[in-house]
C-alpha cells in the first residue's frame, strides 16, 4: 500500500502530467483572461485615465472569471473515466487527496493567471504602484477561488449542465476576496499602506485552506451520486 | 429524552403533531399581522421627515429579520440532518430555502420602493442592501442545486454542505461589504437618521415582527409537510392518508 505522502505527491504529479499532455486546455483560461482585458477598452474607453481607474477591479474580475471557467475540469475528467470513484474508495483520507488535486489544479490554472496579470496591468494602464499588491493579492486570492470552487465543483461533478450551476453556487462566496483584493491594489495606487488588507487576504486564504478540503471531500461523496 | 429525540425525527410523528399546531399558528399570525398592519398603517403617528412613506417599515423590517434568520434555520437543519442523519431535518432544510429566498426578495423590493421617496432612487449600493443581494444569490444557489439532483436524499446532502459553507461565509461577507462601503462611499445618503423610534411607532412594528415569525413557522411547517408527503409517498401511513374514509 502506498504511504500517505506517496499518495499525496503521486496524485499531484499525476494531475500535473495529465494537464501537460492537454496543453490546449491549459491555455483556454489564459486566453479568456486576455480577451476580457481586450474587450474592456473596446467597450468602455481607450482613454488611459479612465482605464487606470478601473484597472484593479477589471483585472480582478477577469481573473475571477478565468479561474471559474477552469474549475469545471477539476473533477470532471476524472469522474468521466472512473478514477474519481477510485479516489473516493481508496484507503487514504479523501480530504488529503482532494487537497492534492486542488493544488495541482491551482498550479496549472490559478498560477498562470497570476503570472499573466502584470501584462493585463500594462494593457489597462494600471499605475506602477499597483503591480506588486496585484500580484501578491492574486496569489492569495486565486488560491481561495480554487479551494472554495472545489466545493462547488465537487457538488456539481455528476450533473448535466453543471458548469452554469457551479458559477451560481460559488460566485457569491467570492465576494470578500474580490473586495479585499481590489482594495489592496487601490490603496497602493492612492499611496496608502495595504499591509492590513493583504493580511486579511492571507487570513482568508489560510482559513479556506484549513476548511475547504474537508467540505470538498464531503461534497465529493455526495456529488458522485448525482 | 432520547426517545423524544428519536420520535421527533420520525416524519410520521411530525406530520401528526404539526397538524395540531397549524390552526393555532394560522390564527396567531392572522391576528398579529392584521393588528400590526392596521395599527402601523392607520394609527401610528406620521414620521416628521419621511411622512407616510416610512410606514413600509412595517413590512420591510420583519421581512429582513426573517430573511437572515431563515438562512440560519436552513443551515442548522442541514447540519442536524448531516450529523445525526435525521431525514426530517433534511426536509425542513429543503422547505426553508424557497421561503427564505422569498423573504429576502420582499426585503429588497420593499427597500427599493421605500428608497424612491426617501433617497430619490430605487437602488443604491448601500452596504446592507448589497449584503441582502448577496444573501439572495446564496439562497438562489441552494434552490438551484436542490432541483438538479436525481434523488431527494443526495439533493438534501448537497444543499446542506453548501448551506454550511455559506454560513461560515456570511459573517465574512457582511463584514467585507460593510468595510467596502465605508471605503468607497462617504455617507452621502444616510439611512434613517433617528436610530431610536418613537414608542408609538415601535409597538406596531413589534407586533408585526411577532406576526411574521408566526407566519414563517406556519409556512415552514406547511412546506415541510408537503415535503414529507412527497418523500414518504410509498409508506403505508401516507397511502392511508390519501384513501377516502
Amino acid at each position: 500500500m502506498t504511504t500517505l505522502k506517496g499518495a499525496f505527491f503521486g496524485l499531484i504529479l499525476r494531475d500535473l502530467s495529465v494537464a501537460l499532455r492537454h496543453r490546449g486546455d491549459l491555455l483556454n483560461p489564459l486566453f479568456f483572461f486576455l480577451i476580457v482585458a481586450t474587450l474592456v477598452p473596446l467597450g468602455i474607453s481607450p482613454e488611459s485615465a479612465r482605464l487606470a481607474a478601473m484597472a484593479p477591479g477589471m483585472i480582478w474580475i477577469s481573473a475571477l472569471l478565468a479561474t471559474l471557467l477552469a474549475l469545471d475540469d477539476l473533477f470532471q475528467a476524472d469522474f468521466a473515466d472512473g478514477s474519481l470513484v477510485q479516489l473516493v474508495l481508496s484507503p487514504q483520507p479523501l480530504w488529503l487527496l482532494v487537497l492534492a488535486k486542488i493544488i495541482a489544479h491551482w498550479l496549472v490554472t490559478g498560477f498562470p493567471v497570476v503570472l499573466f496579470s502584470p501584462l493585463l496591468g500594462l494593457m489597462l494602464s494600471l499605475p506602477k504602484e499597483g503591480f506588486l499588491p496585484l500580484l501578491l493579492g492574486l496569489v492569495l486570492g486565486t488560491s481561495v477561488f480554487s479551494l472554495l470552487g472545489a466545493v462547488g465543483a465537487a457538488l456539481t461533478v455528476a450533473l448535466h449542465k453543471g458548469s452554469a450551476l457551479l458559477s451560481l453556487l460559488v460566485m457569491p462566496l467570492y465576494v470578500p476576496v474580490l473586495i479585499f483584493g481590489t482594495s489592496a491594489v487601490q490603496r497602493a495606487i492612492d499611496g496608502m499602506s495595504y499591509g492590513g488588507v493583504m493580511a486579511l487576504l492571507a487570513a482568508a486564504s489560510g482559513f479556506t485552506l484549513l476548511v475547504a478540503p474537508f467540505a470538498a471531500a464531503g461534497a465529493l461523496k455526495v456529488g458522485i451520486n448525482g | 429524552m432520547w426517545q423524544w429525540f428519536h420520535k421527533l425525527g420520525s416524519p410520521r410523528w411530525f406530520y401528526q403533531i404539526s397538524g395540531k399546531f397549524l390552526p393555532w399558528l394560522a390564527l396567531a399570525s392572522v391576528v398579529l399581522i392584521v393588528t400590526g398592519a392596521v395599527w402601523g398603517l392607520a394609527f401610528a403617528p406620521e414620521d416628521a421627515r419621511q411622512g407616510n412613506s416610512f410606514r413600509i417599515i412595517y413590512i420591510h423590517v420583519p421581512a429582513s429579520f426573517l430573511a437572515l434568520a431563515g438562512y440560519y434555520v436552513m443551515a442548522a437543519a442541514g447540519a442536524v440532518g448531516m450529523i445525526w442523519k435525521i431525514k426530517l431535518a433534511d426536509m425542513v432544510m429543503v422547505a426553508a430555502a424557497p421561503l427564505g429566498a422569498a423573504l429576502t426578495f420582499i426585503a429588497l423590493f420593499t427597500g427599493a420602493v421605500w428608497g424612491k421617496p426617501t433617497w430619490g432612487t430605487y437602488w443604491i449600493w448601500d452596504a446592507r442592501i448589497t449584503s441582502m443581494l448577496v444573501l439572495l444569490f446564496l439562497y438562489i444557489g441552494i434552490i438551484a442545486l436542490s432541483h438538479s439532483f436525481s434523488t431527494r436524499e443526495s439533493s438534501a446532502r448537497a444543499c446542506a454542505i453548501l448551506a454550511l459553507v455559506g454560513t461560515v461565509n456570511i459573517p465574512i461577507i457582511y463584514k467585507s461589504v460593510d468595510w467596502w462601503h465605508t471605503l468607497h462611499q462617504p455617507a452621502t445618503i444616510k439611512l434613517s437618521g433617528a436610530p431610536s423610534m418613537h414608542p408609538d411607532m415601535f409597538k406596531p412594528l413589534l407586533v408585526m415582527i411577532l406576526g411574521f415569525y408566526c407566519f414563517y413557522v406556519l409556512v415552514l411547517l406547511l412546506n415541510t409537510r408537503t415535503e414529507v408527503l412527497l418523500r414518504e409517498g410509498r409508506t403505508n401511513w401516507v397511502k392511508d392518508l390519501a384513501q377516502p374514509k
